[in-house]
């Protein structure tokens, strides 16, 4: 799968990671809703993090398009009010 | 099972869409897109170049007020050793409001230079994402030129659409930021030449009455402390006797 962090780049991750990425991204809409924000800055951070470590960057030259797209790294506390939301930016993996 | 989308995704999806949906000839929308790209760096340049400027005028700020607190420690030392003491603690009063307005500068550089560091980060950053998308739509262009399967060619459509989404929303968020810092660096230019400089770092934003007394009672204190230094100096263990009416009037009565 192609996870673009946006105003960064696209990464390539092995299918394999989409249990661990869903978990992150729940942990973060977590914190949003309980209105954490240094809570909402490490998980998101870390979510940021496993994609950039788990997947491999994809170079200029290649023109796939993104199965999940990530806000950039510098989303403030009010912003992400408006992003993870619910189910959070990426989906249970299928069963 | 349908993911929920975030603000941000669903804006790109549009804008994608958008550019698919009128892409006769793609080489011409994302030559356009690229040009406006460019342009928009020079933006971020210019704001990059704006803190810089506000910076150096507070530098310069801070050296004349540092050179006056040097002239003001002479002439408060003179009058002491004229045995003026009520033009010694005039100078020295002086000299302790420069001291503080010098803090305040120090604080407001230190701010500037911090800004000034993000703006360069972000102004390198976007330089890669454009160099990124050149890349990308030559690659495209070059596919349609060649004909290429149709469904190839929709398929790298949406990855470039995707990405020429991308960087506007990067290009978005880096001018936002510079619009911001160069309204930082206007306000410092503004309040220089307003001279409201000495109020404000004299006393910061929010301070009332008692801040001002308390204020006032702690450079009080410096000021005797400076004085007794002086006298120590000076070798005069006591104040001294009260000075000559000559001198007293030598300096209000001209």
């Amino acid at each position: 799968m192609i996870v673009r962090v946006m105003a960064e780049g696209q990464y390539r991750l092995d299918e394999g990671h989409h249990a661990r990425l869903d978990e992150l991204d729940d942990l973060v809409v977590a914190r949003v809703e309980a209105g954490d924000e240094a809570g909402y800055i490490t998980a998101f951070s870390e979510l940021l993090s496993f994609v950039r470590e788990s997947g491999e960057a994809l170079g200029p030259d290649d023109l796939e398009g993104s199965d999940f797209m990530l806000p950039p790294a510098d989303l403030s506390f009010e912003e992400a009010g408006n992003e993870f939301t619910g189910e959070g930016l990426i989906p249970d993996p299928p069963a | 099972m349908a993911g929920t989308s975030g603000r941000f995704t669903t804006v790109i999806k549009a804008k994608i869409n958008k550019m698919l949906d009128k892409a006769e000839d793609p080489g011409e929308t994302l030559d356009y897109s690229y040009q406006k790209q460019l342009e928009s760096l020079q933006g971020v340049k210019k704001g990059i170049a704006d803190v810089v400027t506000a910076k150096k005028r507070l530098q310069m700020q801070t050296s004349k007020l540092e050179q006056s607190v040097v002239k003001l420690d002479t002439q408060a030392r003179t009058a002491m050793g004229q045995g003026n003491e009520e033009l010694a603690r005039m100078a020295l009063e002086r000299k302790n409001v420069a001291q503080t307005e010098l803090q305040g500068l120090d604080q407001q550089v230190t701010e500037l230079e911090a800004q000034q560091q993000k703006l360069i980060e972000s102004e390198q950053k976007l330089r890669t994402k454009i160099e990124s998308f050149r890349t990308k739509k030559e690659v495209i262009k070059a596919q349609y030129n060649a004909a290429e399967a149709q469904v190839r060619i929709s398929e790298a459509a949406t990855g470039v659409g995707e990405e020429m989404a991308d960087v506007g929303l990067a290009m978005q968020r880096a001018v936002d930021k510079t619009e911001n810092m160069r309204a930082r660096a206007d306000a410092v230019g503004e309040l220089e030449a307003a001279g409201t400089f000495d109020d404000i770092t004299a006393l910061g934003d929010g301070q009332d009455d008692i801040d001002r007394q308390l204020h006032q009672l702690s450079s009080q204190s410096a000021v005797d402390d400076d004085l007794a230094k002086m006298r120590a100096e000076l070798g005069q263990g006591t104040p001294p006797p009260p000075a000559s009416p000559q001198i007293e009037k030598g300096e209000g009565a001209a």
